[in-house]
């Protein structure tokens, strides 16, 4: 009962007219960007973030959290019209939603990804508001000895779990770690890895300056391959009758949708894994117990809905630990997390207590946000038909200049734009080369922590590394790290020692 | 594609060396008085692993293969090549002409010149765009973008606005 009055409250600051405006708005935004072809959410957020500071700092997290959910929808737009997925999100979406498309079904089955993108938004949204507030309560517990081992499993999770090259991916998270620790140093206050002197690497290496760098202009450059040829927009008209229909079909595949969901939820909240396995393992899951298997991949409708029910789900899913634990579940959380922080709002259980306005507002939000976008996604689908012939070479222009400007904006200094500009050629070459960035933003983002949680511990228990485990909540969570660490080498050892190449590109 | 693995993979452990000394100003071992590791270790012995596992990347592409695949396509590259080749001279020029002309001749040279668009769309681009960042971020926001040279021209607007 208690949750219920806290979200009645939430409300009541999310359904005020500015909040409101600020939902319709950051949706419809978010909608717009997961429609690109190359834009997702995770683009969204990092190129808007600095144009956010026009609201106050709890309405700027809401628009970002509105673009989030926003660009979730929008990316099956896309994939449904042009068979070009609008963020890898939005991957498997194209499965069936392009084949639906070709036989003049791109109606039907922009309205199916709307409305299991609603279905699986909210089914999430009610699973975090029930587990926010036992998990921050958990939370509470936690010392530096427990932030710095569940930061550590956090990033085992991408050696694991993650699907990227182990070696690569341990280079990005300790390029990412030691990134952070430029500027001076947490305990002592000395300066440190500031490159002769420079001084605008006093203050640090901001995550934003990353973020808007490899989305942004790395993001660009890495599209740039096709912005020279016009896309094929398949054209889609939407009728109420179709409306009505759609909302029939989709009556018949609850099961679908609620598995999807549930699935995407609890996917959402690792690290490594996050929406585009989440999508995968939906449809994989809905093909595997359909009854007729061999219709997907030709324009099954369950195709369409189960994944755009998993990857809304995976977005929530990934706010959770973030928001209570201050772990962010994806990189687009990420990005979240270092919004926030900048504002004043530290992450953790201790938001819960300090800030229950601001913590209630947002998940209210969250189910605002959703109303919102189900219906500007099925209103605007024509405008969406429209925007998506827009030349890419203009959309690029105008992100880059964003880019730079964005990137002057917070700190007004031209350093920042220029270590923009470098991140972005560097990000764009090291996607080439198969690095992942995910792991590099998250780095960059919990490598504060991660250092100043296991100091603080060193120093409090003089010098002890045993505290980390002797601990039992710690001790817990190293090692599950570590059996995340030694899973690929098992997997490694029980193939007899021949390691798998990852096929070269 | 290998080649261009090989040649990251290296760069990546001359950026870890180079962090690892620019690490060793602070104290990077284990100091038993204060408990705990110094102020470099943390930078110094994670670029440590970067080196070694881009090391390990190094050797695993020199034991495989070549494959055919090229890393870039020629045509490819040259766009790439002219996009990055003007965002840094856009960023040159922002400090010596300011951004209400550095960034004009960017979507200029974006939408007319590369993209080939036609004039109508980029004018109104060229002159739109200027007039909306003005608004958004010095109106609004009160957040002064820099002008160079051009900051006289500036004096009559922040005397209508400010």
């Amino acid at each position: 009962m208690d949750t219920l009055a806290l979200l009645a409250d939430g409300f009541a600051t999310s359904l005020s007219p500015l909040n409101l405006m600020i939902v319709i708005l950051g949706v419809t935004a978010g909608l717009f960007i997961g429609a690109m072809p190359g834009l997702g959410s995770v683009n969204g957020v990092a190129i808007v973030l600095p144009l956010t500071f026009i609201v106050p700092p709890s309405s700027a997290i809401i628009l970002l959290c509105a673009i989030y959910y926003g660009a979730m929808y929008g990316g099956a737009i896309s994939s449904i019209l042009l068979g070009i997925p609008g963020a890898s999100t939005a991957v498997a979406t194209t499965f069936d939603g392009r084949p639906m498309a070709q036989q003049g079904k791109a109606g039907l089955a922009l309205i199916a990804a709307a409305v299991a993108s609603f279905i699986g938004g909210t089914i999430s949204v009610v699973l975090f508001t029930l587990f926010a507030v036992p998990l921050a309560d958990l939370a509470l517990a936690f010392g530096p000895a427990e932030e710095f081992a569940l930061v550590l499993m956090a990033f085992t999770t991408f050696v694991g779990l993650g699907g990227d090259d182990k070696l690569k991916t341990i280079i990005m998270i300790c390029l990412g770690l030691v990134l952070s620790t430029v500027g001076l140093d947490l305990i002592s206050g000395q300066p440190r890895l500031i490159f002769g002197d420079l001084p605008g690497f006093y203050s640090g290496i901001s995550f934003l300056v990353l973020a808007i760098g490899v989305y942004g202009i790395g993001e660009i450059l890495y599209t740039i391959e096709s912005s020279r040829t016009a896309p094929q927009v398949t054209p889609a008209k939407i009728t109420l009758n179709d409306l009505w229909s759609g909302i029939k079909t989709m009556n018949r595949m609850w099961r679908t949708m609620s598995l999807g969901s549930f699935l995407g939820f609890f996917v959402g909240m690792l690290p490594a894994a996050g929406a585009t396995p989440a999508a995968l393992m939906a449809y994989g899951m809905a093909r595997s117990t359909s009854k007729d298997p061999k219709s997907f991949g030709k324009g099954n409708i369950e195709g369409v809905a189960a994944p755009e029910t998993a990857n809304n789900a995976a977005s929530t899913g990934s706010l959770l630990p973030m928001l209570t634990l201050g772990i962010p579940g994806s990189p687009t959380t990420a990005l979240l997390l270092g919004g926030m922080v900048m504002w004043g709002l530290m992450p953790g259980p201790m938001l819960f207590i300090e800030q229950p306005d601001f913590v209630w507002g947002l998940i209210s939000s969250l189910y605002t946000a959703n109303f919102a976008a189900v219906a500007i996604n099925i209103a605007l689908i024509p405008l969406f038909v429209w925007a998506l012939r827009m030349p890419f070479t203009v959309l690029c222009a105008l992100v880059m200049v964003l880019c730079i400007v964005g990137g002057f904006a917070p700190s007004q200094k031209m350093h920042d734009v220029w270590l923009i500009a470098g991140f972005g050629v560097a990000g764009y070459l090291l996607r080439k080369a198969d690095y992942p960035l995910a792991p590099l933003v998250l780095a960059l983002v919990l490598g504060p922590l991660m250092e100043k949680s296991f100091r603080q511990t060193l120093i409090s228990e003089q010098g002890n590394v045993l505290a980390f485990v002797e601990r039992p909540l710690s001790g817990t969570f190293i090692a599950i790290a570590a059996l995340f660490f030694v899973l690929p080498l098992v997997k490694y050892l029980r193939k007899g020692g021949r390691r798998s190449i990852a096929p070269a590109e | 594609m290998l080649v261009a693995d090989r040649v990251i993979a290296i760069a990546i452990m001359a950026l870890s060396a180079y962090f690892m000394w620019h690490a060793t100003a602070l104290p990077i071992g284990w100091n038993g008085v204060t408990g705990g590791p110094g102020g470099g270790a943390f930078p110094f012995w994670l670029s440590l692993v970067m080196l070694l596992s881009a090391a390990g990347v190094l050797l695993r592409s020199l034991m495989q293969a070549p494959s055919s695949q090229h890393f870039f396509d020629s045509q490819m590259l040259r766009s790439v090549i002219a996009v990055v080749v003007a965002l840094f001279v856009t960023i040159a020029l922002i400090p010596v002409v300011g951004a209400y002309v550095a960034i004009p001749l960017f979507i200029f040279w974006y939408i007319r010149i590369y993209g080939g668009h036609a004039w109508v769309l980029t004018t109104s681009l060229v002159i739109g765009t200027p007039v909306f960042l003005f608004f958004f971020f010095e109106v609004t926001l009160k957040i002064l973008l820099p002008k160079g040279v051009t900051e006289p021209l500036f004096f009559p607007l922040y005397a209508m606005f400010f």
